[in-house]
């Protein structure tokens, strides 16, 4: 009774930690280049956030199960192999299920391949780890990931375009600030946003 | 021919990798600290990538088009790409020990540089032919290295400066780079007629 009460207070404590402490994005400052690139909206950004946690549960899920029989020297093309072909699947489905958003994303999707957190959690955690807690991690990285891509869309895009997700939030007289959905405002919001989160994180 | 150097300039100053298509950023916050070294990584990116450039698109045009398996371009590509890598440090190491010493772990670093896959992708959805496909991948490794080398010298200044706290070290080097991709807006509408 009290290790199963342990392993679901694990379960829990595994996903809590993706998406506060150890985010990936604000935390880490991994997968930087999708984060900047598609948050000019927030309908982009949770797209991008639900296709990254479907390849991030994919490959933890395939690399944890064969851990135990991977040799050491050519376990990162194995992962990698793993996670393209996760990718691959990720990509020709949004493509025939949701054109549109699929070519709103465009060279990001492929590009998920090379997105530094998923390859980190099967490296540092889903090779060593049980399935169970595997999937746990997945799921709490990959909450961290969208959240974290939501907020910086949601600044995004109503400074930029008086909008989230396609309603207006500001009244008739705002005028948005274009720079904000270029480039220019994407690092700017990040690196704001960072600076906060260290603020507010710090030990007094 | 006026094509080809459109293309080079346009993504050395336009559409440059860093600061408007958001590629290879981990690399470019990563190695920026001292200039010396954003210069290895600035020539060790740009090989890479023009090379890779050439080999996924002979991949591409010989092996995947007539198969008709395109749908498999993400796979095969970073396979290429980091077999391509894996084998240009062997080469390096055996014929020029000083060349291996400048790039040192920059080059399997560069595996999972996002600018590499994504140059190779983007050759293909663009539809160049050859010389196209070598000029993109050479230019935006010129625009990386012009890239990471300013942004490094301006880091080697900020030592200096009395940054607040919470804003030291990546919140201050994005600040910079947005003050980076304002300035290059300059560019923009530089060969729209």
């Amino acid at each position: 009774m009290k290790n199963q009460m342990a392993t679901r207070f694990r379960f829990g404590d595994e996903i809590f930690k993706g998406i506060s402490r150890e985010n990936p994005t604000f935390r880490l400052v991994l997968g930087m280049c999708p984060s900047l690139a598609i948050s000019t909206s927030v309908i982009n950004a949770l797209g991008m956030g639900v296709a990254a946690t479907f390849v991030l549960l994919g490959s933890n899920i395939m690399v944890s199960l064969i851990r135990n029989f991977t040799p050491a020297k050519v376990r990162i093309p194995v992962f990698i192999i793993i996670i393209s072909t996760f990718v691959t699947i990720a990509d020709l489905s949004l493509e025939a299920f949701t054109p549109d958003l699929h070519k709103a994303l465009g060279i990001f999707i492929p590009l998920i391949v090379v997105n530094c957190i998923i390859l980190a959690r099967a490296e540092a955690f889903a090779s060593r780890e049980p399935v169970f807690y595997s999937i746990a991690d997945a799921l709490g990285m990959g909450a961290g990931f969208t959240l974290a891509l939501t907020l910086i869309a949601s600044i995004r895009e109503a400074l930029g375009n008086g909008t989230v997700l396609g309603y207006p939030v500001f009244g008739a007289h705002f005028d948005p600030a274009v720079i904000m959905i270029l480039a220019p405002g994407a690092f700017l919001t990040i690196g704001l946003l960072i600076g906060l989160m260290n603020h507010l994180g710090r030990k007094p | 021919m006026e094509k080809v150097i459109v293309i080079f300039f346009s993504v050395v100053l336009i559409n440059n990798f860093i600061l408007s298509r958001f590629l290879g950023l981990c690399p470019f916050l990563g190695v920026s600290k001292e200039s010396k070294a954003a210069l290895s990584m600035g020539i060790a990116v740009t090989f890479v990538m023009t090379m890779a450039s050439l080999v996924t698109w002979f991949f591409f045009h010989f092996f995947l088009v007539p198969y008709q398996l395109e749908f498999l371009q993400t796979i095969v590509f970073i396979l290429v790409i980091a077999t391509f890598v894996q084998f240009v440090e062997m080469v390096i190491a055996k014929t020029s020990p000083l060349l291996q010493e400048a790039l040192g772990i920059y080059l399997p670093l560069i595996t999972t540089n996002c600018a590499v896959l994504g140059v190779s992708l983007l050759n293909v959805k663009e539809g160049y032919n050859l010389l196209e496909t070598l000029v993109n991948g050479f230019g935006g490794g010129v625009g990386f290295t012009m890239a990471i080398l300013i942004m490094a010298s301006i880091r080697e200044r900020l030592e200096l400066c009395d940054v607040p706290q919470c804003m030291r070290g990546f919140p201050i080097a994005f600040v910079i780079t947005s003050m980076m991709a304002f300035a290059f807006f300059g560019f923009q509408g530089f060969f729209s007629k």
